[in-house]
């Protein structure tokens, strides 16, 4: 049965259904629906709802709460997500499962409340230190937020990584219907090989992040490359969007691409041929298939609530194939379909 | 089709809730939706608004720039979205409220006296879904037994008294405009 839900509720209960039992977070707009939205539901499932202090207390909370194996998540915004950086990276390099929502909003700095798509760098490119990478996801729907939850946990296990979705305050804001998935049996789930759940009767287990010894480190680091490769050689997601017979394609991301959508509809009916690429996966990135459609079309345009973020990722794709164009609002400014319509429009000049 | 909605007032006049139920009645009669609501720092006596966008094709840009219809429940709120309407669109007006006549000739206007319809039914704070009753009945895009069910699921728990007390709100409403 679909459910009008607030984004930032269906994300939450899409979680919880999909095995989540540990919250930590600091209330932060425009997703402090979510973290209240936890409060409530968490003693309801036998779970554990703990507001912190701060987001940097979250991020370590989260940190010792991953070593046990379970699924643990936190949601933040853009200043919040800033804050957890020094954490994520400690998380990354002691190889630990963990979902992080960052519902962007206007920067730099404390910004405004608005949506904004100005954290791309940040979450795809390391906003922590150290050679780590984090699986980050861009669902553009409520729809699409709600189900990508378990695949989210499930991609954090699989690989031993932490996973970041990446969506903006309209998402956060906004209603849609949601037909929420299946929920998930927890007691079906497998203890890792490598949880600290107590030594007792059995070897002792390790989870750390460094080795002073640089060439013990350097081996860590090379099997954390190990793992980044096979995620970008299996785990890459992208929609394509009436792009067969596209003069023009447009690469946007998040709500960005459903404004795109209309816009790619509007732009055919006035007779210029408009197709939308839509990168579901941040990192790893889709720069395959981005070189290979990027060779049959007059030009790209990336579209951004930013000022040109994921336009670099994009580049690299193309790799001088056609020309990349951009357009951008930022500060929590949200480019209309109109607008992207124009600049849609001067290229096709 | 996909017909796009822009409620706009000031706080207290209850336009997200006005917003929410059409959605919620749209979404219940089999139709996509969204609902994405102005959050910028409002205040008491601000103007808040919200788009709602309603259509049996899946929805793309929640965000509009040419909305269908415009409720404006105040002044700044019909000055700022009058210009914005599609030609030959809707703007409903609560006359209640707002005293001058608009600019535009190319768009209908319903002039709804929503805070006074509200209070003969003996509640002012039902003059949304006053408001609520006349745009049904004007554009036809939600149904009277669907919003009885969106308030229904909206009002759960709470006293049956207030769901019907609504729920006659927009039958007045819905009479009030031919």
């Amino acid at each position: 049965m679909k459910m009008l839900m607030k984004g930032t509720e269906a994300i939450a209960e899409a979680a919880i259904r999909a095995g989540c039992r540990l919250y930590f977070g600091y209330p932060i707009t425009p997703q402090s629906e979510l973290t209240e939205y936890m409060a409530k539901r968490m003693p309801e499932v036998n779970g554990v709802f703990l507001q912190s202090e701060s987001e940097v207390a979250t991020v370590n909370m989260l940190y010792g709460a991953a070593c046990t194996g379970k699924r643990v998540m936190t949601s933040t915004s853009s200043p919040g997500f800033s804050l957890m950086q020094e954490g994520i990276s400690y998380m990354a390099g002691a190889e630990l499962p963990a979902v992080f929502i960052n519902v962007m909003r206007g920067g730099p700095g404390l910004g405004d409340i608005q949506p904004s798509q100005s954290d791309y760098f940040q979450a795809t490119k390391g906003g922590g230190h150290g050679d780590y990478r984090m699986i980050v996801l861009a669902p553009h729907t409520l729809q699409e937020a709600a189900n990508i939850m378990g695949e989210a946990f499930d991609l954090a296990f699989k690989y031993r990584m932490l996973v970041t979705i990446l969506v903006d305050g309209m998402i956060g804001q906004m209603m849609e219907p949601v037909e929420l998935p299946e929920w998930k049996n927890i007691e079906e789930f497998k203890e890792p090989d490598w949880a600290l759940t107590g030594a007792k009767d059995r070897k002792p287990r390790k989870v750390t992040s460094f080795d002073l010894d640089p060439y013990e480190l350097e081996k860590m680091n090379l099997r954390y490359q190990a793992t980044y490769k096979k995620v970008t050689e299996n785990e890459v997601r992208y929609e394509e969007f009436k792009i067969a017979d596209a003069d023009i394609i447009v690469v946007a991301y998040g709500t960005m691409a459903r404004i795109v959508k209309t816009v790619v509809d509007s732009a055919r009916k006035e007779g210029i041929k408009v197709g939308l690429f839509r990168p579901i996966t941040l990192w790893p990135f889709p720069y395959e298939r981005l070189s290979e459609i990027a060779g049959n079309v007059k030009h790209i345009l990336t579209v951004e609530m930013s000022y040109g973020q994921m336009l670099e990722d994009v580049k690299l794709g193309v790799n001088g194939k056609t020309d990349v164009e951009f357009y951008g609002r930022s500060a929590g400014v949200v480019p209309t379909p109109m607008e992207v319509l124009e600049a849609i429009k001067k290229i096709a000049r | 089709m996909i017909k796009s909605i822009i409620i706009a007032g000031f706080g207290g006049q209850g336009v997200m809730l006005m917003g929410k139920i059409i959605a919620e009645s749209a979404m219940l009669d089999g139709l996509n939706v969204t609902w994405l609501p102005s959050y910028g720092p409002e205040m008491r006596g601000g103007t808040a608004n919200c788009t709602v966008i309603v259509g049996d094709e899946p929805i793309g840009s929640p965000v509009v720039d040419v909305p269908d219809v415009v409720i404006a429940m105040n002044i700044p709120s019909m000055i700022k979205f009058e210009e914005m309407i599609k030609k030959d669109g809707i703007m409903i007006l609560n006359s209640s409220v707002i005293d001058r006549e608009p600019s535009r000739k190319d768009i209908k206007v319903y002039k709804i006296d929503a805070n006074k319809i509200a209070d003969t039914i003996g509640n002012p704070r039902v003059l949304n879904m006053v408001t609520l009753g006349a745009f049904a009945k004007v554009t036809g895009l939600v149904k009277l037994e669907m919003i009885g069910k969106a308030l229904e699921e909206t009002f759960a728990g709470k006293n049956k008294k207030l769901i019907d007390l609504n729920l006659e709100a927009v039958r007045h409403g819905m009479n009030s405009v031919s």
